[in-house]
């Protein structure tokens, strides 16, 4: 019985320490989190605030070596481009989706399932290499070819909106699909057999009744979607342009170079003073706000769901 | 009493048959993207891939010679990473779901992970670079491999913990609970009975966490240094393959090159979806007899 007793207490002391250390393990995500608000706030903030927010959000101009730091152009490029990448990609996503979950035969599914999972693992340089070299090469014919007497001059270089909105929609298709897939899966059978014992087609159920019953998480994925897109970086600064520009008014904006917020990090931080790296913090600062907007809705979302 | 209409029933059969094809014109278009992609880069980089590609060390900027640096930093890197980010994920994951009763602070722990989840890389970046390579550079030797993997720990993590608690939740509860009858602690009903069970999931996430590092480009382009020598050590600047690819399509215009890099990306890549799948297999079948 001493034994026992012995053993017990020995047992009870590690269980209680592997429940600290597991305890403190869980508290890294929280300290992560805490420390990058901490730090990305603390530089940029005050900078800021300094700068004057209006001027700093709204003004169109972005000069370093002067110190005139206006960020307009960068954020009308983020969501320009973010917008129109959601309207190409979410449709293709959400139509793979609905095919893979209730039309595809076992046999397209084994292959279109790990293809979806590839796209989403190749790196982004590369798919920004891809669209670099093909197609910006598609663009820029297009530009300086059928195009070239009603486009101003710099807008023929094939770095555009119209690429960065291709490479976007490629790269967030996995996104939309994997999720809005799930969503779709999990409509109650009973939902689209009623439907169809009704007499319905089989489309008539998918479209009237199973999206329908999955349109919470469809929307859940499309905005995940719309964060990965405000987001990327690398894959963007290749095919973009990078010109701190307003695009102009009209359909020419389609071949328009501009800048993303998250471009201008990526590109200018490596060189920077100490006045203009506080401005690219405040950068950073607006694209954590737009993330923070985006999670937030998808929590609502999920609370009205459940 | 409905009016029965033939026609009604051709065009409704019509619609369906135009709806599926467009739908499976979706699937095939993502699929025929991906192709593309795959094969033009193989196709571009298999031709100035070599031995002499693959072991030497860049000159010129990487317009010349190879690429072994950037696979050596690679390799660090990963290495660094997963050692410290899969015992802390893995452990998060753990605590969340076997010990901690639900309440507030479960889900603001579970709110902070996600929101962790969804910053954009160039952000972890930002933040790595005022954390670790400037206010810690005195221990981290500033831009270097270190610098990189911490940085690269804060991104993987959600990752990891993410994919490790839906292993652990997917581990019936009967057996934990059996284990627990029979007077175990709950440290040894985790060692010995839920972390058996969980570990095809929790190994799959992690080798997927590593594609996601060698992926990543923005989180590094901030805090590794983008030395083209070869590191000596942990604290020295380096590039990865990524940020190798990347400079030497931006910076020296040279994208032949770039593709050849681009092209041992995918390789990798490739590698590392087959083996998670291969290895999950494995082990279910190893551990679930």
């Amino acid at each position: 019985m001493k034994f026992q007793k012995e053993r017990n207490n020995k047992n009870n002391i590690e269980e209680a320490i592997v429940k600290v250390i597991l305890f403190i393990m869980a508290l890294s995500s929280i300290i992560s989190l805490g420390l990058i608000t901490f730090f990305v706030f603390n530089e940029g903030l005050p900078f800021m605030i300094g700068y004057g927010i209006t001027d700093f959000i709204f003004g169109t101009t972005w000069n370093p070596t002067e110190q005139v730091y206006g960020i307009f152009p960068m954020i009308v490029g983020s969501v320009i481009v973010t917008i129109f990448a959601i309207l190409v990609g979410a449709p293709i996503g959400i139509a793979v989706a609905v095919y893979l979950v209730e039309i595809a035969p076992p046999r397209v599914t084994k292959i279109v399932k790990p293809a979806i999972l590839l796209l989403e693992g190749i790196p982004s340089v590369v798919i920004g290499l891809f669209g670099m070299v093909v197609i910006i090469d598609v663009i820029r014919r297009l530009a300086r070819g059928p195009l070239a007497d009603y486009l101003p001059a710099g807008y023929q270089t094939g770095y555009s909106i119209l690429a960065g909105v291709l490479i976007l929609a490629i790269m967030i298709l996995p996104t939309i699909i994997s999720i809005s897939a799930d969503s779709i899966r999990a409509v109650p059978k009973e939902y689209k057999e009623a439907s169809l014992a009704m007499g319905s087609t089989k489309w008539q159920t998918l479209f009237k009744v199973v999206v329908p019953a999955a349109k919470s998480g469809i929307l859940a994925a499309v905005i995940l979607g719309v964060g990965r897109a405000i987001g990327e970086t690398m894959a963007i600064i290749m095919v973009i342009g990078n010109s701190v520009q307003l695009p102009i008014p009209g359909w020419e904006a389609v071949f328009a170079p501009v800048r993303t917020l998250t471009g201008n990090i990526a590109l200018e931080m490596g060189y920077a003073g100490p006045e203009h790296r506080q401005a690219l913090f405040a950068t950073g600062i607006i694209l954590f706000l737009f993330i923070i907007i985006i999670n937030s809705i998808t929590l609502l979302l999920r609370r009205r769901g459940t | 009493m409905v009016e029965f209409k033939p026609n009604h029933l051709v065009r409704v059969k019509r619609e369906q048959m135009f709806a599926f094809t467009m739908l499976s014109l979706a699937a095939a278009l993502t699929v025929l993207i991906l192709l593309a992609i795959v094969f033009y880069v193989m196709a571009q980089g298999l031709s100035v891939i070599s031995m002499e590609f693959l072991l030497e060390e860049p000159r010129k900027m990487g317009t010349e010679g190879g690429i072994f640096p950037a696979i050596v930093g690679t390799v660090y890197l990963v290495g660094l990473i997963i050692l410290i980010a899969a015992p802390i994920g893995v452990g998060t994951s753990i605590y969340l779901n076997e010990y901690m009763p639900d309440g507030r602070f479960k889900s603001v722990l579970r709110f902070a992970t996600e929101l962790l989840a969804a910053i954009p890389s160039i952000i972890h970046g930002m933040f790595g670079f005022l954390f670790f390579v400037i206010a810690l550079g005195d221990y981290t030797g500033g831009w270097s491999i270190l610098s990189g993997a911490l940085t690269g720990v804060v991104m993987i993590l959600p990752i990891i913990i993410r994919a490790s608690e839906e292993a652990l939740r997917s581990v019936p509860s009967n057996l934990k609970e059996g284990s627990l009858a029979l007077g175990t602690t709950r440290w040894y009903t985790i060692k010995k009975v839920v972390l058996p069970l969980a570990l095809p999931g929790i190994t799959t996430s992690v080798i997927l966490a590593i594609g996601r590092v060698i992926g990543e480009t923005a989180a590094f382009l901030l805090t590794i240094g983008g030395s083209l020598l070869m590191a000596a050590s942990v604290f020295d600047g380096a590039r990865t393959l990524a940020l190798h690819l990347y400079l030497v399509a931006m910076e020296t215009g040279n994208v032949q090159m770039a593709f050849g890099t681009g092209a041992v990306l995918i390789v990798l890549i490739l590698i590392i979806n087959f083996a998670a799948a291969a290895l999950f297999k494995l082990l279910v079948k190893r551990f679930s007899a």
